[in-house]
C-alpha cells in the first residue's frame, strides 16, 4: 500500500514513499512541512490547497500523492527567489491589497500564477474565469482581481 | 480515508482484468474529482483503487477528417476540450458545457467520461454529447458493446454500465452543413455550482438557411436523468426557425421536462428558464449557423 514516487519540487528533484491513499495535499503539508499550501473544504470548493502540477492549477486536496510520480511541481513555497525577493504576483498582492487574512491567498497566488504563465495578456474575464475557483471569506475579491491585472501588466511571470 | 491499494494498469484490457480478480473489493479511479471526495466521506472503501490515468488510448481527443467523426477519450479532461480550438469552433455546444463545470482546478483534472458515468440529474458533460447524437463505447468483461449516450442513464447516479465495464470513449458523428450548437448551464454562481437546469439546443439548417432539418433540444435537472426535449424537436422539425417558432419550442420544451422542486431551486422557476433559454439558445444557434457558413 506504499508507492515510491519521484517529482520535481519547486525545482528540487525528491523521491518519496507515499502511502497510496495519501492526498498530494497530506504529502506537502503533513509529510514535507510545506504549511503554505492551505486546507479549506478538503472537497475541491474552495481553492485554498491550490498547487501547479505539469503547469497546471489544481486542488491537491483532490489530488493522490501516487499520481504525483513523474510530475513537477510548484507550491507557494517555491514562488520568492533564494534571496526572499517576492515573486512579482506575490508582490502585486502586498501592493494592490489583494491580502486580508492571508489564507486563500496561497491558492489565489498559485492560481493566478499558472493563468499568467500560460496566458500573459489574459484580461480581466480570463483572469475572474480562472479564479472563480478560489474563494476568499474576506470578501477581497476586487482587490484580488486588481492584483493580478496589475501582476499582469508588469509581466507577471518570471 | 480508508488504506487501498492504487493499481495503474496500462491498457483496459489490463484493467478489466484487475478488476476481475478483486471485483467486490474494487473500484475504478478517472481524474478523481468525483471519487477522491467519495472516498473522503467514507460513501466508498475499496481495497483497491484502478485508475484509468495511464491507459493511453482513453485520454485521445481526434477527429477523422476523412469520416468527420470525433472521437473523446472518457479520459480526457474538461480543460483539454476547453481549451482545444476545434472543440471551440465546430463543437461550441461543447466548450459551452464543459467550460463552465465545477472550477478551473476541477476541469484540469476531471474528465468527460467521468461526468457521464457520475450520472448525476446536473451531469454538464452529458447535455451536449446527446444534442450531437454521441456515442458512448463500453468496454467489459464480456467484450464491447455500444450505446447512445442519452440511453446510458438509467436514474440518478446509476447508469448501464455493469460491474467491471469501463467507458472507453464518445464518438460523435459527422456533423451536417448549416448546424450550429449551444448550451446554457443556469445557476447562480459561476464556478463549483450546479445548474438550476441545463438547456442545450442543436439545429440544422436547409442550404437556404431557414428551413429546420434536425432539432434536439437536451435538457438537465429537469428529469432524474438528462433528457431530450422530443415534443419541442419534432415541432421545429420542418418548419422554418423564427422567434416565433422558437418562442413555441420553449413553451413545448418546458410543458414536457419533468422539473420538481429542489433546494436549489423551485419547479415553476425551472419550467421558466427552459421556456426562456430553448428560445435564447435557439437564436445562438442561428447566429452561429449565419457567421460560420
Amino acid at each position: 500500500m506504499a508507492t515510491n514516487i519521484s517529482f520535481i519540487l519547486n525545482g528540487d528533484e525528491i523521491s518519496y514513499e507515499v502511502k497510496d491513499h495519501w492526498t498530494l495535499l497530506h504529502l506537502l503539508r503533513e509529510k514535507m512541512g510545506l504549511i503554505g499550501t492551505k486546507e479549506g473544504c478538503g472537497n475541491g470548493e474552495c481553492g485554498a490547497c491550490t498547487v501547479i502540477v505539469d503547469k497546471l492549477a489544481i486542488n491537491s486536496c483532490l489530488y493522490l500523492a501516487v499520481e504525483a510520480d513523474g510530475k513537477t511541481i510548484e507550491t507557494i513555497e517555491g514562488l520568492a527567489s533564494s534571496d526572499g525577493t517576492l515573486h512579482p504576483v506575490q508582490q502585486s498582492f502586498v501592493d494592490n491589497g489583494g491580502i486580508q487574512c492571508g489564507f486563500c491567498s496561497p491558492g489565489m497566488i498559485m492560481s493566478s500564477k499558472a493563468l499568467l504563465d500560460e496566458n500573459p495578456g489574459a484580461d480581466y474575464e480570463q483572469i475572474k474565469h480562472a479564479l472563480a475557483g478560489n474563494i476568499c471569506r474576506c470578501t477581497g475579491y476586487v482587490q484580488i482581481l486588481e492584483s493580478v491585472e496589475a501582476a499582469r501588466d508588469m509581466g507577471g511571470q518570471k | 480515508m480508508k488504506a487501498f491499494k492504487y493499481l495503474s494498469p496500462k491498457s483496459v484490457e489490463e484493467a478489466i482484468a484487475f478488476h476481475g480478480r478483486h471485483s467486490e473489493t474494487s473500484r475504478f479511479i478517472g481524474g478523481g474529482t468525483d471519487v477522491i471526495v467519495k472516498l473522503k466521506e467514507g460513501w466508498m472503501e475499496p481495497d483497491f483503487l484502478i485508475s484509468l490515468k495511464k491507459i493511453k488510448e482513453m485520454g485521445e481527443l481526434s477527429k477523422n477528417n476523412a469520416t468527420g467523426e470525433l472521437s473523446i477519450g472518457a479520459m480526457v479532461t474538461h480543460a483539454t476540450l476547453e481549451k482545444s480550438i476545434m472543440i471551440q469552433k465546430e463543437y461550441p455546444i461543447i466548450y459551452d458545457a464543459v467550460s463552465n463545470i465545477g472550477s478551473l482546478q476541477v476541469r484540469n483534472v476531471g474528465t468527460i467520461g467521468g461526468n457521464l458515468i457520475n450520472a448525476v440529474p446536473s451531469a454538464d458533460g452529458a447535455i451536449p454529447l446527446i444534442a450531437l447524437d454521441g456515442v458512448a463505447l463500453l468496454h467489459g468483461p464480456d467484450g464491447e458493446r455500444s450505446a447512445s449516450v442519452k440511453d446510458l442513464f438509467i436514474k440518478p447516479y446509476k447508469t448501464i454500465l455493469k460491474p467491471g465495464e469501463i467507458l472507453k470513449k464518445i464518438t460523435i458523428p459527422p456533423q451536417e452543413p448549416y448546424t450550429g450548437s449551444a448550451y446554457i448551464k443556469f445557476g447562480r454562481r459561476a464556478a463549483m455550482e450546479l445548474p438550476l437546469v441545463g438547456i442545450g439546443v442543436l439545429l440544422t439548417l436547409d442550404h437556404a438557411r431557414k428551413i429546420c432539418k434536425k432539432a434536439r433540444i437536451c435538457l438537465g435537472v429537469a428529469a432524474p436523468v438528462p433528457m431530450r426535449a422530443f415534443d419541442a424537436e419534432k415541432f421545429l422539425a420542418g418548419k422554418e426557425i423564427n422567434e416565433e417558432t422558437l418562442v413555441k419550442a420553449g413553451r413545448i420544451a418546458a410543458d414536457e421536462s419533468k422539473v420538481r422542486d429542489s433546494v436549489r431551486g423551485k419547479a415553476w422557476h425551472r419550467k421558466e428558464m427552459i421556456r426562456v433559454q430553448v428560445k435564447r439558445m435557439g437564436q445562438k444557434c442561428l447566429e452561429l449557423i449565419r457567421n460560420n457558413n
